[in-house]
């Protein structure tokens, strides 16, 4: 390409580096400006050391974020493995049923769960009326991780979905062809070239999940708070930029060492495809 | 497949979908309802659709939604459009792999952190010029541009990688300059992944609260804002009549983009079979 | 010199620190059909980049009708060029597609409407005006990617190896179509390809490159019957490639035997590289040949057989329509004007013989086609 052209492709690469730097890079900055100082601005590490504190908090956010995933993934793997099995014109339609509820705002998700778990909801009226002692179902752990996964399923059985579609029907044949049987196949065929759509669908649903707060305020009650709520409480409510900036930044690190911890294993595991 | 493999199979599916769409069935359902109760139906009604449009809180929020959205998701196409065509473009590795990589934080990154951010550096700056009421439609929109731009960018990416390297290079042999070059033939070759990107952006932008919910201001309540705030009081019908409104549309959207899709589909197809 | 429409001045272009051209000099007549012929990665597409402007010479000059144009940006350049794979606008019909060139240049309506009916008769696609690029075949495709340059009425016209991307059948025939429109039109054509057959059928010219290095240029009579070097005799057609002494003018020693030859001028015992090519060797009876070898293999052509030769251990290739049995022993005989006689050079001895010879390795090399030098 010659000099004049190429000098204005790159041009146009200038204004999202700089927007990117402001607005990705500096915010960042920010959060561990913050997390490192106190109300005048100066040095200090007692936000950090005042994390100690919710360490609790964040095992609950992670234990439950994990376990809302693996529901997840248990529910959507079936799944996306039947419906790339069908016909085309089945698959786009059952592609749409389950993008629609994605993209219906997840705040009114969460809201319609609330009706259907409150102690006089829908599940309890129907309880009460067949004479039966009503349930405690919302304010609960389990109602926390049932919001998670009613939310983020879809965005565990698109991916896994889309990489067993994508990966070629042929190998399985050819593994039958080799005389393995069914499982045989499903074990050493299909679950591996699938790995990558689940470390997907694992990273899309588990990100969402440990840092959310809403579900765990409409359905947790006081009961359950996860780390989500204490951030959102010192920005919103308590007004501490400070301990909230070092939740935060702790927070994005646990999650970035899940992420690569997770990339690994997928890789581990394609090596062992390989082989 | 054997049959019985195919009627479980068939069970599980339909397990799935229930659970995916019970709530929404019992949202769309009790909106509706004549009464306040959201358990016991009382009798067919539209009262809280009539409600929700003489809220004008909500229309005021719909109407900000709207606005946020055009023009964040305008700006990050035309900007993401930019960065996709001169990412590609860029011989060196390691500024390429460097940028993939900051445009892939905000994907990574929880939502709330990404908000958290932005706050913080508005506020920061802000409070440089002494000003405390920073946050508000331009804080908002900024924001909503910063997390549009990944998606937007890895939208156009792969379309510019299907496009024929020399497709420029032909324009500006029969006697483009390289602007007209990229105008006239590099941008009609990518737009359908500009126009994905474009209505990505656009609905992420609509839908988003998390972000909005650190970064707006209160005279730039967004529509999800909007229903956070109501859904911290009692539940109530009205809630169900948006929600019932926002599916529908929702729904009529995703056939008629799946309609036209599939129209081009058919019309590729048929002149794939004319050539034979 | 006045017919020199292009030249090439003391051209050097490296990429990443690695010499893609040296140092090239060459000048193009006009009208003429010239072929740069060599293998991947031999510096020919970027030579025709270079041409058309997409590639700026690190140092030395491009002239164009006597007019240096370094630093003329390609849509200022009267050339236009046929890309290896079209690179036709997708989003555009093929009217469209034949009429871009002409509306940049805000040519009125009603000419354009001319020109291009004009060219799609000229490339035989009457009535596909309104038809879609992708539902085209390859071969038309092509066609339209050719009417679309010559619409604008180029002085030169380069091919990036434009029939790559064919199948052979079709390649023949798109050969002689291209040579015909060439000819009809009489403008230049420059033709890069790494099919020797093509080159040989198609060209004026052939200038056979390797490493950013001209290797010989010559019509394509020359190069095949008297190829320069080893890289040159080796890369067009089959040769015997055999290392010989020259004993005398018209006298060179090969395969222990003194054959005589048509050329001279060599210095008494000098080292040389001798070429035969497999069609001159005749076959006959022991007791009358000049050399003789054992047969190790033997494979049906159709209109010939291709014989592997073993003679004092070199394996020789040579063509005859008789059968030889395998492990018989035949005489064979080498005329004076079948002998062309090299001097050494760098590619002497890089060339064995056939010993190792397969269909599929020479297949294989063939269809490693066209990613050479990008950018």
């Amino acid at each position: 390409m010659n000099k004049k052209s190429s000098l204005m492709t790159k041009l146009a690469g200038a204004p999202y580096i700089v927007w990117a730097a402001l607005f990705i890079i500096v915010p960042l900055c920010m959060v561990a400006y913050y997390a490192f100082t106190d109300t005048t601005g100066a040095f200090t590490l007692s936000n950090m050391a005042d994390i100690g504190k919710y360490a609790d908090t964040f095992i609950l956010s992670i234990w439950l974020g994990l376990l809302a995933t693996v529901i997840c993934l248990v529910i959507a793997y079936p799944l996306a493995y039947i419906m790339a099995g069908k016909g085309p014109e089945k698959q786009s339609t059952m592609t749409m049923l389950i993008m629609l509820p994605m993209w219906m705002n997840f705040l009114l998700r969460t809201y319609s769960w609330m009706t259907i778990l409150e102690d006089n909801g829908l599940i309890n009226t129907l309880i009460t009326s067949l004479g039966l002692e009503p349930l405690q179902l919302i304010n609960t752990r389990g109602a926390v991780v049932l919001g998670m996964v009613y939310n983020f399923l879809p965005y565990m059985i698109l991916p896994i979905y889309t990489v067993m579609l994508k990966s070629d029907r042929s190998l399985v044949e050819a593994a039958q062809d080799l005389g393995g049987n069914k499982l045989d196949v499903f074990k050493n065929v299909t679950v591996p070239l699938s790995v990558p759509g689940i470390v997907s669908g694992f990273t899309m649903v588990f990100v969402p999940s440990v840092s959310t707060f809403y579900i765990s305020q409409k359905l947790g009650g006081t009961g359950t708070i996860l780390i989500g709520d204490i951030i959102e409480t010192q920005f919103q409510t308590a007004n501490n930029f400070n301990l909230g900036a070092s939740l935060s930044f702790v927070l994005m690190i646990l999650i970035f060492i899940c992420l690569a911890v997770m990339n690994r294993f997928s890789d581990d595991d394609d090596g062992g495809v390989i082989i | 497949m054997t049959k019985k493999t195919s009627i479980g199979s068939k069970l599980y599916t339909a397990l799935v979908f229930i659970f995916l769409y019970a709530p929404i069935a019992v949202l769309i359902i009790f909106s509706f309802n004549s009464g306040k109760s959201t358990s016991v139906f009382e009798g067919f009604s539209l009262y809280w659709y009539k409600e929700l449009f003489n809220d004008a809180a909500t229309l005021t929020a719909f109407k900000n939604s709207m606005i946020v959205a055009v023009v964040s998701s305008v700006i990050s196409t035309v900007m993401g459009t930019a960065a996709a065509t001169a990412i590609f473009g860029y011989k060196n590795k390691l500024l390429k792999s460097s940028i993939m990589t900051v445009t892939n934080i905000p994907m990574m990154n929880p939502e709330i952190v990404t908000g958290i951010s932005m706050m913080l550096l508005f506020v920061f700056v802000g409070s440089l010029f002494g000003q405390t009421g920073t946050l508000g439609f331009a804080t908002l929109i900024i924001a909503h541009t910063t997390f549009e731009l990944p998606y937007v960018i890895l939208n156009v990416l792969p379309k510019l990688r299907q496009t024929d390297p020399h497709l420029a290079e032909a324009a500006q042999d029969l006697g483009c300059t390289p602007f007209q070059a990229f105008f006239k033939v590099v941008l009609p070759a990518i737009m359908p992944g500009i126009i994905s990107g474009l209505m990505m952006a656009f609905t992420l932008s609509v839908d988003d609260f998390i972000i909005s919910y650190f970064v707006s201001g209160t005279d730039s309540q967004t529509l999800p804002i909007r229903i956070f705030s109501m859904t911290k009081r009692r539940v109530t019908p009205d809630m169900y009549a948006l929600s019932t409104l926002i599916f529908l549309a929702i729904l009529v959207l995703l056939i008629v983009s799946n309609v036209v899709s599939a129209h081009g589909d058919k019309k590729l197809s048929k002149k794939g079979g004319a050539k034979k | 010199m006045s017919n020199h429409i292009i030249e090439l001045k003391n051209i050097s272009v490296a990429f990443d620190g690695q010499q893609i051209i040296e140092n090239m000099n060459l000048y193009i007549r006009d009208k003429e059909f010239i072929t740069f012929l060599g293998p991947s990665g031999c510096g020919k597409t970027t030579t025709l980049r270079m041409i058309a402007g997409f590639q700026e010479p690190d140092s030395g000059d491009v002239y164009f009708e006597g007019k240096k144009i370094n630093g003329v940006p390609p849509h200022k350049r009267q050339l236009n060029t046929i890309f290896q794979r079209y690179a036709l606008f997708p989003h555009l019909n093929v009217y469209e597609n034949i009429a871009f060139g002409l509306r940049l240049k805000k040519t009125p309506e009603k000419e354009i409407k001319e020109a291009v009916t004009e060219m799609l008769e000229l490339i035989n696609l009457k009535g596909f005006e309104r038809r879609n690029i992708s539902s085209l075949s390859g071969g038309q495709q092509q066609r339209v990617a050719i009417a679309r340059a010559l619409v604008v009425k180029p002085r030169v016209l380069l091919l990036d190896e434009p029939l790559g991307a064919l199948d052979l059948k079709l390649r023949k025939d798109m050969q002689v179509e291209l040579k015909n429109i060439q000819k009809r039109l009489g403008i230049t054509f420059i033709y890069v390809t790494h099919d020797q057959e093509e080159a040989l059928s198609m060209s004026d010219t052939i200038v056979v490159m390797d490493s950013g290095v001209i290797q010989q240029i010559g019509t394509p009579t020359d190069i095949y019957n008297e190829p320069k070097n080893a890289f040159v005799a080796d890369f067009i057609g089959e040769s015997n490639i055999i290392e010989g002494v020259m004993k005398d003018d018209f006298w060179v020693e090969m395969a222990g035997h003194k054959f005589k030859c048509l050329d001279k001028g060599f210095g008494v015992d000098e080292e040389v590289d001798v070429v035969v090519r497999p069609e001159d060797v005749d076959v006959v009876p022991v007791d009358k040949a000049m050399i003789s070898g054992v047969v190790t293999s033997i494979t049906f052509k159709g209109v010939y057989y291709e014989i592997i030769v073993e003679i004092k251990g070199f394996k020789w290739m040579i063509q005859s329509t008789d059968y030889q049995a395998v492990g018989s022993t035949i005489g064979l005989i080498v005329e004076p004007d079948a002998i062309h006689i090299m001097k050494k050079s760098q590619y002497s001895g890089l060339y064995g013989d056939y010993s190792s010879f397969s269909e599929e390795f020479d297949e294989l090399s063939v269809a490693e086609v066209d990613e050479d030098e990008e950018e």
